[in-house]
């Protein structure tokens, strides 16, 4: 067995790892290894066919109805659309492993080129909602689970109920443009639209975080609420702990796997949401090329975004898959 | 409150009875504040969607080359658009379509939904597995992501936009589906069904759709409020709706590029899908909670939890204030409770389950408190050691541990004290530890916090304690987490955590009911041993008066929250003088017991604490019950050896007490408090 020799390798600093390797954790790995794999799969060839199933020829509506038959055939050929349906396949799937998209119907630019200028804003934006969502939702959710537990403080618990739901159940794009008209036309606080310094990451940011923040709070609070009445916190006030270390430290952890469990959905769900907010705020990033080149019948382009996107999906939710593992040990064992 | 014996899955398949439940279920709803305010909101919304185009459609597109682009005014609610015409009923007749394109969206997916969640009841194994793999990984996309993909495919435009969002609410429809359908399959009645030879297909229309419709529609009402949103947001981007049509969606891209001019014609239409969305959502979520919540409502501290407890112990039975001071611990006592008592407020008025309890323990003393469940043994445990929370309002006349007077002054005085001297064991230890964090720094906790050791000193005392409780290979066990131990080690591991300090006391609720019968033994063999050596107070509760016989000095017995009989352990089978404690020992089997007899029990029930009589509370069940038991409660009296007991006829003996005839009501041997 390689695992053996790997294990025999191993330097006295990595005897930890080669520990843990005897637990449920290769199990959980290949397992979720395997998960993604089908996953990526599925995905890949999913944006494959798009393209195929679009009815009519995508090269003719791209180019539009007056543009010369000729150039609508030479385009065939240089996408290869003629060729077998196996052989479009194989030849997409190598391309993907030597990062070759194919090119965009439009500008003539190679995919991955234009994917590669864009992809970076679009990261940004969503790892700071990510960031702000939880930085917010985790310590409001904790205060009022502590605040409001054993039915304490019943008028402040409605008030963050009633508000919380209806932040949630207002969509990205919406608050979006209730924060441009109060902070960028209003106040003049922020700027209306574009990427320039870091005050125009504010509304989008906000825009993004606000909703999945108010829901993850809802989840934090019920979680603490219920983890507050569990034995083991009952345990560590006996032992005379001090409140902040058995509300931080004991009812925390616990409280956060259920939440992390349902904020991955959040989480990805936010991924997608930078699609509409960027377009509320015109950011130069993937979400407003990707309409953009849905509009303009980009094909190519749209297939390349929609992977990037879908690969983005999967990788927060191996994230919080591994997050959750990390945080509660046990649930790597009902995964194995 | 709404009745209490629905169950939204629970019905059998007995469909008029059912549709009537439902109907009053969904009636119920209505009656509740939020119920019926999202209920009226929805029906607002769809009175909207249906006359605002039949009223208003000729000024919503009345061009008016005059009054262009203009802010609100008297004439214009909120104003016109490029072409003059009036945004207010625009936003009114483009209910209709943003209504009705979410609900055909919503129809497409609940119905693919249906077909791919219930698939695999229909399919053989292999092709159901196939399906739920692809519905599982299809769900971990986003919707909006989902929509984007299949607006690429069926065309942007209106119906490529009902498709796209169509098809990417089936995802979630069709997992919804399969997880309620799989759970009604697993029941009897449909066992029962598929034994009869009912097929598949009638197995699922007959039995299994019935039973999850209800759900079903709610989750769809939830899920138009989302394609709603979704569709609004498909239209925003230009990729739904287009122009001359127009719905919610578009009237804000349209605005938005105008909004520092005229922000009105941008907030209108957001504010038109924000209060749709939230109508179809609340609705939804208020009937999800009406129909789920039915079984918890009425449950006791909830309504009356503001009113402020009786902390004036004046409860008409409060009399068990000794005459003379008890127990004959010499020296100071390690714990001396005078007149407890533990209150939580309830709908009529506030419940005393614990009632003017007192006792002594010496240094080194096993004291047992017994009785049955319900007799508030567990909460004067946790009374004493200062953990119950509110709303339950602990009161008492003196609660002295240590000699320090524990109930006055705030948590954090007596943290230390308790924190190091007061050790706990409660009763279940598979619940008790935390499952996020290692044995040994669990332990190590306690000697960080307390005693001023760094992190490495504390956790090799942990390690240290865990082989004093013989927990094997202490030093690997220490990091290991709860779940890795079995029940009894982790029941040593506890008593462990007890001895991290240098207790004076160790409380221990019921540590042995949770566990085997065989690790029993081990546990309490380990709490005698640990106060033979430190001289360590135990006062051990349990329902188990055979145990208690066994390891204790001193029995407290307890019923309907006040001690009735206090008594050396070794006298309990001989020499107890209160009826109650006669039936308890009664009931315990010894090896004399003819097994041909029914095990004697006690008849009756325990006292429910919200309504104690005004006599003694075990009177209905007692053989020897006067006239005078039922109207006077009688006192915890001393008898100058030591012995306390509260009964009027205590040391009769009746004619039928020493073996209470077999009663329908068994003590329960496995209960948990």
């Amino acid at each position: 067995m390689t695992s053996t020799s790997a294990e025999r390798g191993a330097t006295a600093a990595h005897r930890g790892v080669a520990a843990a390797l005897d637990g449920p954790w290769p199990r959980f790995a290949a397992r979720r290894v395997g998960r993604l794999v089908v996953s990526l799969w599925v995905l890949v060839t999913a944006s494959f066919l798009m393209i195929h199933l679009i009815p009519g020829d995508p090269v003719r509506s791209a180019l539009g109805p007056t543009a010369p038959a000729a150039l609508v055939s030479a385009r065939r050929e240089s996408l290869g659309l003629d060729d077998a349906l196996v052989v479009q396949y194989l030849h997409f799937l190598s391309g993907l492993f030597t990062g070759d998209l194919g090119t965009s119907l439009t500008s003539q630019l190679p995919v991955s080129q234009v994917i590669a200028q864009r992809l970076p804003s679009t990261v940004q934006l969503a790892v700071l909602a990510f960031g702000v969502a939880f930085a917010l939702a985790v310590p409001i959710g904790v205060g009022m689970g502590v605040l409001t537990r054993g039915g304490r403080a019943r008028g402040r618990e409605l008030a963050f109920s009633s508000s919380s739901v209806v932040l949630g159940a207002i969509p990205e794009f919406l608050l979006g443009v209730g924060l441009v008209y109060l902070f960028a036309v209003e106040l003049g606080w922020f700027p209306v639209a574009g990427r320039s310094d870091a005050s125009s990451y504010v509304l989008p940011v906000l825009a993004l975080s606000l909703g999945p923040a108010a829901a993850l709070a809802r989840i934090m609070r019920v979680e603490m609420l219920s983890v507050l009445q569990t034995d083991y916190v009952r345990t560590a006030r006996a032992k005379r702990l001090p409140a902040p270390r058995i509300y931080l430290r004991h009812a925390l952890p616990n409280a956060l796997t259920s939440t992390i469990t349902l904020g991955g959905l959040l989480l990805s769900a936010l991924v997608a949401g930078t699609v509409l907010v960027e377009n509320v705020f015109a950011w130069p990033g993937l979400g407003s090329t990707i309409v953009a080149s849905i509009l303009g019948k980009d094909y190519p382009v749209v297939q390349g975004i929609v992977l990037v996107y879908g690969a983005g999906v999967l990788l927060v939710n191996l994230a919080v898959d591994v997050a959750l593992a990390l945080l509660d040990p046990r649930s790597a064992i009902r995964e194995s | 409150m709404t009745s209490p014996t629905t169950d939204s899955v629970e019905g059998a398949p007995a469909v008029p009875r059912r549709r009537s439940a439902v109907r009053a279920r969904w009636l119920a709803v209505l009656r509740t504040p939020v119920g019926a305010g999202a209920g009226l909101l929805l029906a607002l919304v769809l009175l909207l969607a249906v006359f605002a185009p039949l009223l208003w459609s000729d000024r919503a597109e009345t061009f008016d080359t005059g009054s262009v682009l203009q802010g609100a005014s008297a004439d214009h609610w909120v104003g016109t658009d490029n072409l003059g015409r009036d945004l207010f009923y625009r936003v009114l007749v483009a209910t209709r379509l943003s209504i009705g394109l979410a609900l055909m969206a919503t129809s497409i997916a609940v119905v693919i939904g249906l077909v791919l969640g219930t698939a695999p009841l229909l399919l053989g194994r292999r092709a159901g597995r196939l399906v739920t793999a692809g519905v599982n990984i299809a769900v971990a996309f986003p919707g909006l992501l989902l929509a984007l993909f299949f607006a690429v495919v069926f065309g942007v435009g209106m119906t490529g936009a009902v498709l796209a969002i169509g098809f990417a609410g089936a995802p979630a429809f069709a997992r919804l589906t399969h997880t309620l359908a799989a759970g009604i399959a697993e029941r009897d009645f449909v066992a029962a069904a598929r034994i009869a030879g009912v097929g598949r297909t009638r197995l699922l229309l007959r039995h299994v759709l019935p039973n999850i419709g209800e759900p079903l529609v709610v989750n769809a009402t939830i899920g138009a409020g989302g394609a709603l949103l979704a569709f609004a947001g498909l239209s925003f981007l230009g990729l739904g709706v287009q122009a001359p049509s127009y719905d919610w969606g578009r009237l804000l891209q349209d605005g938005l590029s105008g909004i520092y001019i005229h922000p009105e014609a941008a907030l209108a239409p957001g504010v038109a899908i924000v209060v749709a969305g939230l109508a179809f959502n609340l609705f939804g979520e208020a009937v999800a909670k009406g129909i789920g919540l039915t079984a918890t409502v009425g449950g006791g501290f909830g309504p009356a939890a503001g009113r402020s407890p009786d902390r004036v112990s004046a409860a008409p039975t409060d009399d068990g204030r000794p005459a003379t001071d008890p127990g004959r611990a010499e020296g100071r006592p390690v714990l001396d409770v005078q007149d407890l008592s533990v209150s939580f407020p309830g709908p009529n008025g506030p419940v005393r389950p614990v009632r003017g309890v007192s006792f002594r323990i010496g240094r080194g003393e096993a004291v047992g408190v017994v009785g049955e469940s319900g007799s508030g043994k567990s909460l004067t445990a946790l009374a004493i050691a200062r953990l119950v929370e509110r709303p339950g309002v602990v009161d008492a006349g003196r609660l002295e541990f240590m000699g320090t007077d524990v109930l006055a002054g705030s948590d954090r005085s007596h943290r230390r004290l308790l924190g190091t001297a007061f050790a706990m064991v409660f009763q279940d230890p598979m619940t008790s530890f935390n499952p996020t964090r290692r044995i040994g720094r669990q332990l190590a906790e306690v000697a960080e916090q307390h005693q001023g050791m760094n992190r490495r000193q504390a956790f090799g005392r942990a390690v240290d304690r865990l082989r004093s409780v013989r927990v094997p290979a202490a030093e690997r066990r220490a990091h290991q987490y709860p779940h890795e131990f079995s029940g009894g080690m982790r029941q040593r591991a506890m008593i462990g955590m007890g001895l991290m300090g240098e207790p004076s006391l160790i409380v221990a609720d019921e540590p042995t009911t949770a566990l085997d019968v065989t690790v029993q033994r081990q546990v309490l063999d380990l709490l005698e041993s640990v106060r033979a050596a430190d001289d360590v107070a135990l006062l051990l509760i349990s329902h188990d008066v055979a145990v208690v016989g066994q390891v204790c000095d001193r029995v407290l017995v307890m019923y309907a929250g006040r001690v009735v009989e206090d008594l050396p352990a070794a006298e309990l089978r001989t020499g107890a003088r209160h009826p109650y404690t006669r039936a308890l020992v009664a009931t315990v089997p010894d090896m004399h017991v003819d097994l041909d007899q029914p095990l004697p029990t006690i008849p009756g029930r325990p006292v429910d604490p919200a309504s104690q009589p005004p006599g003694c509370a075990y009177a209905p069940r007692c053989p020897l019950a006067s006239a005078r038991c039922v109207e006077e409660d009688p006192a915890l009296a001393d008898d100058g050896a030591g012995r306390r007991v509260a009964c009027w006829h205590a040391g009769e003996i009746g004619t039928d007490t020493d073996v209470p005839g077999a009663a329908p009501v068994a003590l329960t041997s496995g209960e948990r408090a």
